[in-house]
């Protein structure tokens, strides 16, 4: 099974640093969500796992090998684009078809793919439709069935449900669990936590083009303190507890408007990304900077 | 490597053919109207060596065809790359640089020879015979050769749609009116014959004409055509494996 290797990526464009010195490996059968503000890096990093830019420094790999040296390392890959990349004029079938060509499919297979993802993404009733009739949920359904007609075990997901309703959301959700259960490694670039909590078995944070915290969903929400208390009124602010009783002890002598709940993964992200607001931007051969953050308690 | 061109060239085809109506008026629109005003207006009353101006001017202008629709390849990919993003798809697929081109330029010639198969269409309705044999659609298919491997390149290098108008527009407009589509230039003087030598298509329209007039072709010519094809083609994979961020 394919795994993912960034070791150290860096990548400048001009004179700014996208990227500085990010290292992962993502395995078999693990989704890894990437989460950050927009300018954070995600892209980019997408874009240099799948061979469509070429690292400053540091290596990319696929199964050991180098995508943009060696092309063949892209067979076993598939890429879900942020932006809707199908061809308008041509229909869902040619769209699929053409992919399944680009990636050596015999004719058969590429039929019998085609059919059963059409089928499985529930688009056969618009298999001869063109693309550019269709609205923005179908062709992110088509963008997805497309990615997987050669069978990848590597697969990118760059956003792959911006600015869709919940409830496709919530479909191509169960697309993407399914395509793990088969033993996929998946990299997933997203604005929505809810998203990277609900699919993710490891997620990082990005801040500035550099890893500032990764681990489990829960892993980083217990970094933090199990327990959060949210004060509303004013400037907003979240405190972090060890238990519920000392959340409501605190919530119990703060003013104003309280709320005491369970932390999750966005109050960690928004705490973390909080303390990371006055780091320097780190030159590209600087440390690492520090993995977990660690913040328990509170009080 | 083959099968990966295909691919790239079946999505070209289909997406022409998809197009068919539009590609096809694209196709006659422009050497029709050269034909009724230089061909059957001023052209009337003028011989080019013995020739009618109208015979002189269809081989030239199925020579200028066939450039222009070729090399028209460089703004579909610009579109796909910039506009649709579907190069990207395609630079995320094991397709090596070389199988990308020679897909492309496959689709490129058959636009370019098309195209010439339009001219000599019009000139039938026109009542323009000559001599469309194998040796005429060798020097198309080379013309269109060497223009679709152009548009490639070109497509890789600019970095926006405006860039590819402004390449357009200063070089192979001048290059359709100065490489012989409509004046034999061996009547230049020899500092300019000797610039216009250097285009590439004023190579082409002279042996395209001397083919569909039954007259000797210069083989040098032809093979000048081909050897600059693959310089092109070489240039263009360059280009493509460049054409990363």
């Amino acid at each position: 099974m394919l795994r993912i290797t960034a070791t150290n990526i860096c990548k400048r464009y001009h004179d700014r640093d996208a990227l500085r010195g990010v290292s992962f490996v993502v395995g078999p059968g693990e989704i890894f969500a990437y989460l950050g503000p927009n300018g954070a890096g995600k892209t980019t990093t997408i874009r240099l796992l799948t061979g469509l830019a070429r690292p400053t420094s540091g290596e990319v790999r696929l199964d050991g090998r180098d995508p943009l040296r060696e092309p063949d390392a892209k067979r076993r890959a598939g890429v879900v684009a942020q932006t809707i990349n199908l061809d308008q004029e041509l229909t869902v079938a040619q769209n699929l078809d053409i992919h399944g060509r680009l990636f050596g499919l015999p004719r058969d297979e590429r039929r019998q793919r085609a059919r059963a993802l059409l089928d499985q993404f529930d688009l056969s009733s618009r298999a001869d439709d063109v693309v550019s009739t269709l609205s923005g949920g179908l062709r992110r359904r088509v963008m997805i069935a497309r990615a997987l007609i050669h069978r990848p075990v590597v697969l990118f997901l760059d956003e792959p449900t911006v600015g869709l309703d919940a409830d496709i959301r919530r479909s191509i959700w169960g697309m993407i669990k399914a395509v793990q259960a088969q033993g996929a490694a998946i990299f997933l670039t997203t604005h929505y936590i809810e998203e990277a909590e609900a699919l993710a078995d490891r997620v990082a944070f990005l801040r500035q083009g550099a890893i500032v915290a990764t681990g489990s969903p829960a892993e980083l929400v217990a970094a933090h303190g199990p327990w959060a208390c949210l004060e509303l009124a004013g400037r907003a602010a979240t405190r972090f507890f060890p238990s519920r009783e000392a959340a409501l002890a605190h919530a119990a002598t703060a003013h104003g408007d309280i709320t005491v709940r369970r932390t999750t993964l966005e109050d960690a992200y928004l705490e973390t990304m909080r303390a990371h607001d006055g780091d320097a931007v780190r030159r590209p051969d600087a440390a690492p900077p520090s993995r977990h953050h660690p913040h328990g308690g509170g009080l | 490597m083959i099968r990966a061109a295909w691919a790239v060239a079946f999505r070209e085809l289909l997406l022409m053919r998809r197009r068919s109506g539009r590609l096809l008026t694209a196709m006659a629109v422009s050497p029709l109207l050269y034909l009724i005003t230089f061909g059957h207006g001023v052209g009337r009353f003028v011989d080019v060596d013995g020739v009618g101006y109208a015979a002189f001017l269809l081989p030239g202008l199925a020579a200028m065809s066939s450039m222009t629709q070729s090399f028209a390849l460089a703004s579909d990919i610009n579109i796909a790359r910039f506009y649709w993003r579907i190069f990207e798809e395609i630079q995320a697929a094991p397709v090596p640089a070389s199988s990308y081109v020679l897909g492309e330029i496959l689709a490129g010639m058959v636009r370019g020879v098309g195209a010439a198969a339009v001219v000599i269409g019009l000139g039938l309705v026109f009542g323009l015979r000559g001599h469309a044999g194998p040796v005429f659609w060798t020097a198309v298919a080379l013309n269109a050769f060497f223009f679709a491997n152009t548009a490639v390149a070109v497509a890789m290098l600019v970095r926006s749609h405006g860039d590819q108008a402004l390449l357009s527009n200063f070089v192979i407009t001048p290059m359709a009116f100065l490489g012989g589509t409509f004046f034999p230039v061996d009547r230049l003087p020899a500092w300019a014959r000797a610039a216009v030598d250097c285009i590439p298509l004023t190579h082409a329209s002279r042996t395209i004409r001397q083919a569909f007039l039954g007259q000797p072709v210069d083989a040098w010519r032809l093979g000048l055509l081909a050897v600059m094809g693959l310089i092109a083609f070489r240039l263009a994979v360059f280009l493509t494996r460049k054409a990363v961020d």
